[in-house]
């Protein structure tokens, strides 16, 4: 890459090249010395003796972490399936011709995005046993913090996913429906068979990133008890037994999390790159020719998920 | 209305705790994140391969996983720093990342032609930056970051589990007192809604400000 023009520069010439090296082996000089600088900290402070180490050889301390992982998946789980709903639902109710579940959708949409997800998360945990008059066929939120987590995570993802979704149908040509409604299609048709397979390609890398936001977010219940994977590191971490192995436990833990992370944002920039390879190469087989292409703006899930 | 009125003091606190959190966070990962782009477009690998890695390392790391280990991991490596300076460090470090990428983007954005036009009429490296490059980068630079903006204030409510006492941090005291629960979240949500509707007001204005017809 260094070799060709870029917008910022231009291909470096003999000057230019040498330049970079000089940099460059500055830059590397920098960053092997910060590493040094936490390696020699961590030898300070004794991270590497074998006794914190040890921790992880008992077969009770593997199966905890086996067990937190397998919560975290399992309300991210959930929480996937259940955004997805509601954000379909949500994306519709958007997109509706009557104004006042349009107005409903979108006021919905407004304040649940607006609002830090902790704050939702944290009502739904403490409502229960803080409010005299607390339904009683909610009550199951109060039995297991999975619930608040859960409910806190689709709540938030599905109005997300909701304005993913209503973007990708509207990046479609107006054509679409128009010519749809044209051959005596009713709405639901023309949604379900004409604009949501179509739609699906521009949103799905979209929604796929959107998981890894949800997945992030699951370690979220740490702080309300759920037996999740952070929740594990930090029982770990505070063992006296092992000398208090903090750092061990959060480098390990730690690369659970951004391994699992990272397999989902692959599995995003793979999706993308499949769905706009099939695009361009070899357009899906239509039986009649048509005049235009199906390419939504390149801007319509530029939606920022943090 | 009690609820408000009652609990003032410790409110306005955690109101102005949250916006000093927002400033400084958003200083941190305003400039690193620009760093950051710059070495991810520079043409030196080294510095390339680092800011990658960064970015893709950062933005597969859960916020509070990233809270955990500064607040929590820092001090066992006798790195001894208050409360609110690794909210800073971990909630702003985390947002770099992503302004990385925006920055990043709106760069990319830019026509080569563009900058090639400006080289071949002998403009300068610097000129070709400031006067060409940027600010056309700029306008398609300015609405993600204001976006990426207002998650950091959402996400910053983080930080109050890690002994910061910012806005969210205060229904504890407030429950405590004995306050209604639904009160009490109705205020802090309005506290971080005023933060947040006035910055994307803020950004929608400086939007349009920017805004060139093409």
């Amino acid at each position: 890459m260094s070799s060709q023009a870029t917008v910022l520069f231009d291909a470096p010439g003999p000057k230019a090249r040498r330049r970079n090296l000089i940099v460059g082996v500055v830059g590397v000089g920098l960053l092997i010395g910060a590493l040094a600088w936490i390696l020699y900290r961590f030898d300070q402070t004794g991270q590497f003796s074998r006794r914190k180490w040890e921790v992880f050889e008992y077969t009770r301390v593997q199966n905890m972490i086996v067990d937190g992982l397998w919560a975290t998946l399992k309300a991210f789980a959930l929480a996937v399936v259940g955004s997805l709903i509601l954000g379909a639902l949500l994306a519709a109710g958007r997109l509706s011709e009557h104004r006042a579940v349009r107005w409903a959708s979108t006021a919905f949409v407004t304040f649940f995005r607006a609002m830090p997800l902790l704050i939702l998360i944290f009502f739904l945990y403490l409502a229960p046993a803080n409010l005299d008059h607390w339904p009683g066929f909610l009550e199951f939120i109060n039995d297991d913090p999975l619930w608040p987590l859960v409910i806190g995570l689709t709540i938030y993802n599905g109005t997300v996913q909701a304005e993913t979704m209503r973007a990708g149908i509207l990046a479609l040509p107006k054509g679409q429906s128009e010519a749809a409604y044209a051959i005596g299609m009713r709405k639901t048709q023309v949604m379900a068979s004409i604009l949501v397979p179509q739609g699906i390609r521009a949103m799905l890398p979209s929604i796929i990133s959107q998981m890894v936001v949800t997945l992030k977010d699951t370690s979220l219940g740490f702080m309300i008890t759920y037996p999740e994977l952070l929740y594990v590191a930090k029982l770990l971490g505070s063992n006296q037994d092992f000398e208090f192995p903090f750092i061990p436990v959060a480098i390990v833990i730690g690369s659970v999390y951004i391994v699992i992370c990272m397999l989902l944002s692959f599995l995003a920039v793979w999706v993308e790159r499949k769905l706009s390879r099939g695009r361009k190469g070899r357009p899906p087989q239509i039986d009649a020719p048509v005049g235009g292409t199906i390419t939504p703006k390149p801007d319509a899930h530029l939606e920022v998920s943090v | 209305m009690n609820v408000l009125t009652d609990n003032w003091d410790l409110i306005s606190d955690g109101f102005v705790t949250t916006l000093k959190l927002t400033v400084y966070c958003g200083l941190v990962a305003i400039v690193l994140g620009t760093a950051l782009a710059a070495c991810r477009v520079s043409p030196v690998p080294p510095l390339r391969w680092f800011a990658t890695a960064y970015v893709n390392i950062i933005r597969n790391t859960p916020l509070t996983l990233l809270m955990f280990v500064v607040a929590l991991g820092f001090p066992k490596l006798n790195i001894n720093l208050d409360f609110i300076t690794f909210a800073v460090i971990a909630v702003g470090g985390y947002t770099a990342a992503f302004i990385c990428e925006a920055v990043r983007s709106g760069v990319n954005t830019v026509p080569l032609g563009q900058a090639e036009a400006a080289r071949s009429l002998g403009m300068s490296f610097n000129q070709t930056l400031t006067l060409v490059v940027l600010p056309q980068a700029l306008r398609a630079v300015v609405p993600p970051i204001g976006s990426l903006l207002i998650a950091m204030v959402r996400n910053s409510a983080i930080a109050s589990a890690f002994n910061v006492a910012d806005l969210f941090g205060t229904y504890n005291q407030m429950l405590e007192n004995g306050d209604n629960v639904i009160l009490i979240f109705f205020w802090i949500a309005v506290g971080y809604l005023i933060i947040t509707l006035s910055m994307s007001a803020a950004f929608a204005a400086l939007e349009k400000k920017l805004a060139v017809a093409r």
